[in-house]
């Protein structure tokens, strides 16, 4: 048990990267991009073949990344060039890449399982340094001692960094511009912006972190599957949504920690509901279309509730008024 | 000249049932310094000026000319760096989920390159901070409060603000205090005089009011049907009354004045 939500955090954190992501384009840009399915198998294709022809896993990680930026930014350009909208531009992109990602594999599957990889190139050097024996000497009260605490730890900090870059991104000019073009079009171009630009941009950056999720996903199963992006937009929408609405979303540092959250609750779910008897494997799609469904109705439940209360509440604070008077 | 209009016409709609000439060969020059108000009813054509020369929209035929160039072809973002705006709707000119800092920075960037330079700075607080008292709003202390909390009339004030404080060649208001209630859109008359004396800028402003339309600037037009049909400026301006305006009007259209709001507003 406690195996299986220690590696669903591991893989929260890996999967927060993409998280981020889906937050840049769903939230700041205010485009909900569906290029996500696409681009995460991008990722994970392009570092796998990499990988496995003899490329150092980090440099083929980071080459996974700027291909997403491309893929991304394809996207943009359909949208305010091709004046093609939104979710349609990233249908198509996100069909188009399926071909592609074939293409880049060679085949529908890549495994990764003898190859050196980021998380085995991490887990060798963690135990040089003999940080899980020290790590577990703190944690020993719990009982509970895991594989190693390599990758838990590098994913996270991975994760909190492109966080922090995000974070400071956003309050840069360019940033602002950014935040400002899912906000208020309009007055973006009032102010000298070139909201194509940065739309294509930001779609870019989003798409960037999304392939590079993927590829580290892709290194931390010890494959890569063209059908491993199916839903994933969903995915990071889950975790978008499951974050606000448990850490709040005021600022932006706030928000982007939230989705980190997200992404980690999400996967706990999923691993808690994968124990119950009647599921299967099969059904995880369904029970994430159903996790998002719940995630996007309930808020919204409780707010007409307490909205339903506070006006009744007035309503009897004016009548005890009336009567006294 | 600062801004030329020449021979500019617009249709919508070209060869439909719905066949519209918005601009018909509008000829408009202003000087440095001007201040022109524009009045007309609905339907004139005074929204499709204000969005030709800010770029929005682009000329059938004619040309744009802001400081004797000439950017008919520059799109809204590149001639921004010349024009300051403010819209009708209060809501439109700012970011509502961004604070009152944030906007004011994406406004000071008007006529700036953008760079991976932090856009609220402390010195540029304290700018902000002084400017936004200039507004007697109270808004210097809520720096960090979000755009869309603010009321109508702040956030239009703010609008305003952030339009002018750079300085821009040209300003355009089309028509920025007709959502305000009564007090709120005196309030905004008031800066607006104030603003526009101080920095001494070029502006053109679109209203439905007469009276304010009067009260303010050097130079006034009167557009109809996509044409200006009446033009007053300096004493000949400053001895007209609505009376008067509503009696030309019905010389030259040899009608009443189409919309009641141009009266009554």
């Amino acid at each position: 048990m406690s195996t299986a939500i220690f590696s669903a955090i591991e893989s929260g954190f890996i999967y927060a990267i993409m998280a981020l992501g889906v937050y840049l384009s769903f939230r700041i840009l205010d485009f909900p991009d569906l290029t996500v399915d696409g681009s995460f198998v991008t990722g994970a294709a392009v570092a796998a073949v990499l990988i496995v022809n003899g490329t150092n896993p980090f440099l083929a990680s980071a080459v996974a990344l700027l291909v997403g930026f491309v893929a991304g930014s394809v996207t943009g350009i359909l949208h305010t060039k091709g004046k093609i909208n939104p979710l349609l531009s990233g249908i198509l992109m996100m069909i188009a890449l399926y071909s592609i990602n074939l293409r880049i594999m060679g085949r529908s599957n890549v495994p990764l399982l003898q190859q050196d990889t980021v998380m085995t190139a991490m887990t060798e050097a963690w135990q040089k340094a003999g940080l899980d024996e020290a790590i577990n000497g703190i944690f020993s009260f719990s009982g509970f001692v895991p594989r190693t605490w390599a990758i838990f730890v590098t994913m996270a900090l991975v994760a909190i960094v492109i966080k922090l870059l995000l974070d400071q991104l956003l309050k840069t000019e360019i940033g602002l511009a950014l935040r400002a073009t899912g906000d208020n079009k309009q007055m973006v171009s009032s102010f000298s912006a070139n909201t194509d630009w940065l739309t294509i941009f930001g779609l870019g950056l989003s798409n960037a972190l999304v392939a590079f999720s993927g590829a580290l996903v892709a290194q931390y199963g010890g494959f890569s599957d063209v059908g491993m992006g199916i839903g994933m937009i969903v995915i990071g929408l889950a975790s978008v949504i499951i974050g606000e609405a448990l850490f709040g979303a005021r600022t932006i540092a706030r928000a982007t920690l939230a989705v980190i959250g997200g992404a980690i609750v999400y996967r706990i779910i999923l691993a808690l509901a994968l124990r119950v008897k009647f599921l299967e494997t099969g059904d995880v799609k369904l029970i994430t279309a159903v996790i998002v469904m719940i995630a996007l109705i309930v808020p919204n439940m409780i707010a007409a509730q307490k909205e339903k209360r506070r006006k009744k509440r007035k309503a009897q604070e004016r009548g005890e008024h009336v009567a006294s008077a | 000249m600062l801004l030329a209009l020449k021979q500019v016409t617009k249709v919508f709609n070209e060869g439909t049932i719905d066949e519209k000439v918005a601009l018909r060969s509008i000829n408009l020059t202003l000087a440095p310094g001007d201040f022109v108000t524009i009045i007309g009813s609905n339907g004139a054509g005074k929204s499709t000026m204000m969005n030709i020369i800010s770029g929005r929209l682009f000329p059938d035929t004619g040309s744009v000319w802001i400081n004797g160039k000439d950017v008919t072809s520059l799109r809204e973002h590149e001639r921004a760096r010349y024009i300051g705006r403010v819209f009708q709707d209060p809501l439109a000119g700012t970011a509502p989920n961004m604070t009152i800092e944030e906007n004011l920075a994406l406004a000071y960037n008007r006529t700036k390159r953008r760079t991976l330079k932090f856009g609220v700075t402390k010195k540029r607080r304290d700018f902000f901070r002084e400017a936004l008292a200039t507004l007697h709003l109270g808004l210097e202390n809520r720096l960090t409060a979000k755009v869309g909390l603010l009321s109508g009339g702040e956030r239009q004030a703010l609008s305003l603000l952030m339009a002018t404080f750079t300085k821009p060649d040209l300003l355009l208001l089309d028509e920025h205090t007709a959502a305000l209630d009564p007090a709120r859109a005196e309030l905004v008359t008031e800066l607006t005089k104030e603003i526009v004396e101080k920095y001494k800028l070029t502006t053109l402003m679109v209203t439905h009011n007469m009276e304010q339309a009067l009260r303010l600037g050097n130079r006034l037009i009167m557009m109809d049907q996509g044409q200006i049909i009446f033009e007053a400026s300096g004493n000949e301006k400053q001895s007209l009354t609505v009376e008067r305006l509503l009696q030309e009007f019905q010389r030259i259209r040899g009608s009443q004045f189409a919309s009641d709001r141009a009266v009554l507003g």
